[in-house]
């Protein structure tokens, strides 16, 4: 490392330009089609229903894009003094 | 038939306002017809930008309403015989602009004018679709920064999706207006280059608008930025973009700015 390096630092600009390619291209993709967090969110919702009654507060969905793979998460709490499952319930 | 052009951005405060005053400026000294049209309901500038506040009497509204005459609410220029204003109303009411309404009345506009520009206000919502609904063609105004260029994008998206001609399987024609442009941090790096906005935006640049007190001057003066004497940068750059509007083949030079002694001593790029 030369002593001029330590002056160096990287420019934000290419950064800036990275970040806006990559989100950019999804936004431009899902703009042609019904957003898919909230459909899996609702879909979800719908299956959980089918045993246990939640809030749809209790249930989270959020995607985390990554460049050529993205992380689906999904957080569903199911509050303890909450109803028996509604299939034992019958 | 007349030309109607939308300016608009999707961000807010990039200079949409200034431009539309500035472009229309330009061209009306051209000696075409230009009116115009302040889209901002609730929020009108225009009216402040052209120096003609204390001469608004009727609005954009009163004219869809029925409450005014077209021929009333338009203000002609005091320095431009050609140049008329169509201020937007202050009224609360969002709701106030009715497509049909907007539709009549810019299609009068194109029959009595040659340029019709609409100044958007900021955002997606109804308002700006409303502003860009029966345009020929866009100015895309958009500042070198991450925000401004995201939401370009989506503006671009609604220009090929819910304008009249977009429906109808006719183009629109896009321009990309740079504005508040600073040469010295796009040297150094601090700031997305011309390059890297057209590539991500693709569409093509009509114009570069430096950062410039001028443009803040003009303002406080009531003047749109291209009729002040002397011409000063920003201005040159603006009556260019408007001979590029015009159809003119004009190549747009990217403004630059030499590094600094010691930049280029210690090879800083700062981030
Ligand atoms: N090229 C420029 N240089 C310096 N200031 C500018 C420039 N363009 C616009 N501004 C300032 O930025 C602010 C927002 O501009 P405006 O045209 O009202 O934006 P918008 O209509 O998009 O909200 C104003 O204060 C204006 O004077
Ligand atoms: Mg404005």
């Amino acid at each position: 490392m030369s002593i001029l390096d330590l002056f160096k630092r990287r420019t934000s600009a290419p950064v800036a330009r990275e970040r806006l390619q990559v989100l950019l291209a999804y936004e431009r993709r899902s703009r042609a089609q019904p957003d898919l967090v909230s459909i899996l969110r609702e879909e979800i919702m719908a299956v959980i229903a089918k045993h246990v009654q939640i809030d749809q507060d209790y249930l989270q969905v959020s995607m985390d894009r990554g460049e050529t793979m993205s992380t689906l998460e999904i957080d569903i709490q199911i509050p303890n003094k909450s109803p028996v499952p509604l299939a034992m319930a019958g | 038939m007349g030309k109607v052009v939308v300016v608009t951005s999707g961000k807010g405060g990039v200079g949409k306002t200034t431009s539309t005053a500035a472009l229309g400026a330009a061209v009306a000294k051209t000696g075409k017809k230009v009116a115009l049209v302040d889209f901002d309901v609730g929020l009108r500038n225009l009216d402040l930008i052209m120096g003609a506040e204390r001469r608004v009497v009727f609005d954009l509204v009163n004219v869809i309403q029925g409450t005014a005459k077209l021929s009333q609410a338009l203000i002609r220029d005091k320095r431009l015989e050609t140049l008329y204003l169509l201020p937007a109303s202050q009224t609360r009411d969002k709701d106030a602009l009715t497509e049909e309404g907007v539709e009549e009345v810019i299609g009068r506009l194109r029959q009595v004018f040659d340029y019709v520009f609409c100044d958007s206000p900021a955002g997606i919502e109804r308002g700006a679709q409303l502003a860009m609904r029966f345009a020929d063609e866009a100015v895309i105004v958009t500042n070198p920064e991450v925000s401004s260029v995201r939401d370009s994008d989506r503006i671009i998206g609604l220009l090929d999706a819910r304008t009249m001609r977009a429906e109808q399987g006719e183009h629109i024609a896009k321009h990309v207006l740079v504005t508040r442009y600073d040469a010295a941090r796009a040297a150094r790096g601090e700031m997305l280059s011309i390059d890297d906005v057209l590539e991500i935006l693709s569409v093509p640049l009509i114009g570069i608008i430096p950062e410039s007190q001028d443009v803040l001057r003009a303002s406080n003066l009531g003047a749109p930025v291209t009729l002040s004497e002397p011409i000063n940068a920003a201005a040159k750059a603006y009556l260019e973009a408007a001979r590029r509007l015009e159809g003119e083949d004009l190549p747009v030079v990217v403004p630059f700015e030499r590094k600094g002694f010691l930049d280029r001593l210690l090879g800083r790029r700062a981030a």
